[in-house]
């Protein structure tokens, strides 16, 4: 016990995690000179670490945040490092580009310093994600996990550096922030250090990214609409809802919320997601889901990221014990259906439509509640209507006839693989794509004269930068003191709960 | 007018004549003749305004003070949260604040320290120090490097330069053996007798202008000082802190000193205090007449308080990265400087942030001293050696204050070099 009043000015934290920025900034100035065989080395190495690691976490993760579904964390953490490399690979965000015709030499001028703000559902695969798009874009990171998962993540910064200083990247390059909380977030935001905030979190952190008056690249929540028309491969259909549904107990932003199908095929449907494993209620059963996990309304916070057999056990319904999603059918877009919103558990509402008009007007009506600038998904086979759908919904990105959880994550699509996905004007983002390397890089454009008698120069083999020294691991010379413990470990955690109820309430307001 | 509040001055002459009056004509006027007309006011980081208005970098940081940089944010928090509950404390007593910091020093230093003994200021730890050796030897003679500088209280005066002894008749050549730096045979020569208590080196001589001990060099005197009998004081008043990359310089020789000497950064210039760390052989003393060295301020435990806080600062891993790339960073720029002005500006000694350059002329220094301060740069000249400036830039310092620093001095040294060559001495004298 302090004797001692502390009435800090500035957040607990607050000048540590200043100096981590400073540290950052040094870190980056060096790997900005560095060329594209250093750079692929380093992110070989720190993608191959997180692969390594990819089972550990997805335990830990689950067991730290009590939330999701181990196997399918693990997919998802080797997508987000060994699958995200080979994906871009052979992508260059490194080396001088040469546009002889337009007489334009393009040179990569990395952020600086990311400051990144990574959630409670997705902690590692964000993690391992944004620390990847920072190496290969030479930026420095320094990543702020979510309160509720900052001792995994911590764990995983910590390999992800360590393997990145070893294939030779400047030390400080990879950081964490191990005792996260809002005051100390909201300071490092706006700390003049920092070049970019990329927040993926709830909408609070998000807005205060962009309060902060630093460039920065937040997205908003989703509610993914998935329409079912009449002309779709229904069976196929209901497969690939149930599988996104109930992946990592749907606390993904990109797992659909609800399905609309057009009455026509309704009745098939909902027999075939029988099949694929869902739990259609009766209007009785979708009663005591609303009462015992919505009451008044609202989602029961204590049950995100759940699998279904727990949430029917605790609405009191019996169910097969294959079954992996709930499916409540109700009967109304409103405001105030908190089955038409999203859900981060696997209850998925289901609404009837008599034809197409309305299944569009419905998706419209979903994303007025919230989530614009998100997802949608549509099955069908009837290309006007997958045109007229895609203009309709106020949504950036609409997945057809896939799984809109790794769909619109870019993992069944060819849109970029992500875990940040970007919800544009509609979503009062500065983002409207998904998150990609190109998104942390800026280019100076080295522009000649147009007039074709003045002759562009040869820059052909030529090098930008010298990198006057071989960096060396300064840190892990001699270990510092460690610093002292947080004394305050029950207030920091009940500010955690606070934390993650205040996020999730946004989700549920009406 | 110049309204502080608590004082006024009608403008800065006013200031600079009452100087004279009241305080030190001497100092006063060897400024002014100098060139540098400085009196400091608002300090911030590593930044200082000139009651003039003029923004300054200071590389001088009173040889380390500031190593944190002036008023810095976190030693301010701490020191008012100190006042809620301490003040300088009862210097007779068992003392909260003061056993804390001694805990904590020791950790940090080598594992044959033991306890720490308190005094106001460095000079103060100095004799301390020299006071524990003659007790533990029980002799009086005390080897010290020429141009060396310890501070210039009764005893350490005698251990420096005869310039500030014998001015006070405070000169003891018999007690007082001095030689060469990084000359061995010198100090075998001075310690045959075995009638010396202990040698006091400064790991690099500040004052001197960081001439850096040949290699082995340090560790061979230690081991000296074990054959013959004495013992080893190892001034780290301005090499301590992270100053070199690790907390102690002396650490980083490799060199386990008998009593470690600590001042200057360690309270980061907001509420002095200094310690003299030591071995169990030298805790003598502290356990036959702990009244044996009484000192009211000495270790005032608000003081004690921020220094916990400056030793926690100084241990982040952030602060080893950082002050890895500021020298690197000074390092190649220093030498690009250098590679345009090869024959004046002719050597760069570095030890992590303590630098020295040397320049081609007695006076150098003085004159690149000079033309910073126009450039606005403050760096001082080493008043054993005017040839060599002393360049100590802070271990918080980000690339963008660097790179200013590094244009800055670039010009100042060109400039220098026109006015060297000119021969124009302008207000510069010897
Ligand atoms: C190496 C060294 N030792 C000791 C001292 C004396 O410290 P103080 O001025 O606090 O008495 C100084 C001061 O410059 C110093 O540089």
């Amino acid at each position: 016990m302090s004797v001692i009043e502390l009435s800090h000015r500035e957040p607990p934290g607050a000048a540590r995690a200043a100096m981590m920025l400073q540290r950052a900034h040094w870190a980056a100035e060096l790997f900005a000179r560095y060329d594209i065989e250093r750079v692929r080395r380093i992110v070989d190495a720190v993608a191959a670490a997180g692969e390594a690691h990819a089972e550990r976490y997805a335990e830990w993760a689950v067991e730290e945040t009590g939330m999701g579904v181990v196997e399918h964390k693990v997919l998802k953490n080797v997508a987000c490092s060994r699958e995200l490399w080979d994906r871009y690979r052979d992508h260059d965000y490194v080396s001088p580009r040469i546009l002889a015709d337009d007489k334009v030499l393009e040179l990569p001028r990395p952020a600086g310093v990311i400051f990144a703000l990574t959630p409670t559902t997705n902690p590692i695969a964000t993690v391992y994600f944004k620390v990847l798009l920072a190496l290969m874009t030479r930026n420095a990171i320094v990543v702020s996990p979510h309160p509720g998962a900052k001792a995994v993540c911590a764990d995983a910064v910590r390999v992800l550096s360590d393997a990145a200083v070893a294939a030779g990247a400047p030390d400080g390059c990879i950081q964490v922030v191990e005792e996260p909380s809002i005051p100390l977030i909201e300071a490092l935001m706006t700390d003049q250090t920092t070049d970019v905030i990329v927040a993926t979190g709830g909408n609070a952190v998000v807005r205060a990214a962009y309060r902060s008056g630093n460039p920065a690249i937040g997205v908003g929540p989703g509610n993914v609409p998935a329409f079912v028309d009449a002309t779709a491969d229904i069976a196929a259909a209901a497969r690939a809802i149930v599988d996104s549904k109930s992946f990592d107990n749907s606390i993904l932003c990109t797992n659909e919320s609800a399905i609309i199908v057009e009455e026509e095929v309704a009745e098939q449907l909902i027999r075939e997601l029988g099949r694929a494993g869902a739990h259609v209620c009766t209007p009785e059963e979708v009663e005591r889901v609303r009462e015992h996990l919505f009451p008044d309304h609202r989602m029961r916070l204590d049950l995100i990221g759940k699998s279904a057999t727990v949430l029917a056990e605790e609405a009191g319904l019996t169910v097969p014990a294959t079954t992996r999603v709930l499916v409540a059918p109700f009967s109304l877009v409103v405001p105030e259906e908190p089955l038409a919103r999203e859900k981060l558990l696997p209850v998925l509402g289901l609404v009837r439509v008599p034809n197409t008009r309305a299944g569009i007007s419905a998706a419209q009506a979903m994303l007025r509640a919230t989530g614009a600038g998100h997802s949608a998904s549509i099955h069908s086979t009837r290309a006007q209507t997958i045109m007229e759908y895609g203009a309709a919904v106020k949504v950036l990105r609409v997945t057809v006839n896939v799984g809109n959880s790794l769909g619109s994550a870019g993992v069944l699509t060819n849109l970029a693989p992500t875990m940040t996905i970007g919800t544009g004007f509609y979503g009062r983002s500065s983002l409207g794509e998904n998150l990609e390397p190109r998104h942390l890089v800026n280019w100076t454009r080295v522009a000649y004269n147009a007039d074709r008698s003045v002759p562009f120069d040869e820059f052909g083999g030529m090098q930008p930068w010298r990198l006057e020294t071989v960096p060396t691991a300064a840190s892990s010379a001699a270990p510092a003191d460690p610093a002292p413990a947080t004394p305050a470990t029950d207030v920091l955690r009940e500010e955690v709960r606070r934390l993650i109820l205040e996020e999730l309430k946004e989700l549920t307001r009406q | 007018m110049y309204d502080y509040g608590f004082f006024s001055y009608e403008s800065k002459e006013d200031m600079l004549e009452r100087s004279r009056a009241f305080w030190n004509p001497d100092k006063t006027d060897f400024w002014q003749d100098a060139g540098i007309d400085l009196v400091i006011d608002r300090r911030e980081g590593y930044l200082f305004w000139d009651m003039a208005g003029r923004r300054l970098i200071d590389l001088h940081l009173n040889g380390g003070t500031y190593n944190l940089g002036h008023r810095n944010p976190e030693l301010i928090a701490t020191l008012e949260q100190a006042m809620q509950h301490f003040d300088i404390g009862n210097h007779h007593f068992p003392a909260l604040a003061r056993t804390a910091l001694a805990e904590a020093l020791v950790k940090t230093a080598s594992p044959n320290m033991r306890r720490v003994i308190y005094g106001s200021g460095g000079g103060e730890a100095i004799d301390i120090a020299l006071k524990t050796a003659r007790h533990t030897k029980q002799r009086r003679k005390i080897v010290s490097i020429i141009k060396s500088y310890h501070g210039h209280t009764g005893i350490a005066v005698g251990t420096g330069d005869e310039r500030f002894s014998k001015l006070f008749l405070s000169d003891h050549p018999e007690e007082f053996v001095q030689v060469p730096f990084n000359d061995l045979n010198a100090m075998e020569d001075a310690l045959r007798a075995r009638d010396v208590a202990a040698v006091i080196m400064e790991t690099i001589p500040a004052t001197y202008g960081f001439p850096l001990p040949a290699p082995g060099y340090l560790q061979a005197v230690k081991r000296l000082c074990e054959e013959y009998d004495t013992l080893y004081i190892a001034d780290e008043v301005q090499t301590g802190l992270m100053r070199t990359g690790e907390m102690w310089g002396i650490s980083k020789a490799g060199v386990e000193p008998d009593i470690m000497v600590i001042g200057k950064g360690i309270t980061g210039g907001m509420y002095p205090i200094a310690c003299c760390v030591v071995s169990e052989e030298c805790s003598a003393w502290l356990k036959e007449d702990g009244f044996g060295h009484i000192s009211t301020g000495g270790g005032a435990e608000l003081g004690c308080v921020v220094s916990l806080k400056v030793l926690e600062i100084c241990g982040r891993p952030e602060v080893r990265s950082m002050v890895h790339y500021i020298a690197e960073r000074f390092q190649q720029g220093l030498h690009q400087i250098q590679e345009i002005y090869p024959d004046w500006f002719v050597g760069i000694r570095q030890d992590g942030v303590v630098m020295g350059l040397e320049f081609n002329h007695p006076v150098g220094a003085k004159l690149v001293m000079k033309h910073l301060y126009a450039h606005g740069v403050w760096a001082i000249f080493s008043t054993l050696d005017p040839r060599i400036l002393q360049f100590k830039p802070g271990i918080l310092l980000g690339p963008e204050l660097v790179d200013e620093i590094l244009d800055r001095t670039e010009v100042a040294i060109g400039k220098a070099y026109a006015e060297a060559r000119s021969g124009a001495r302008a207000a510069v004298t010897a």
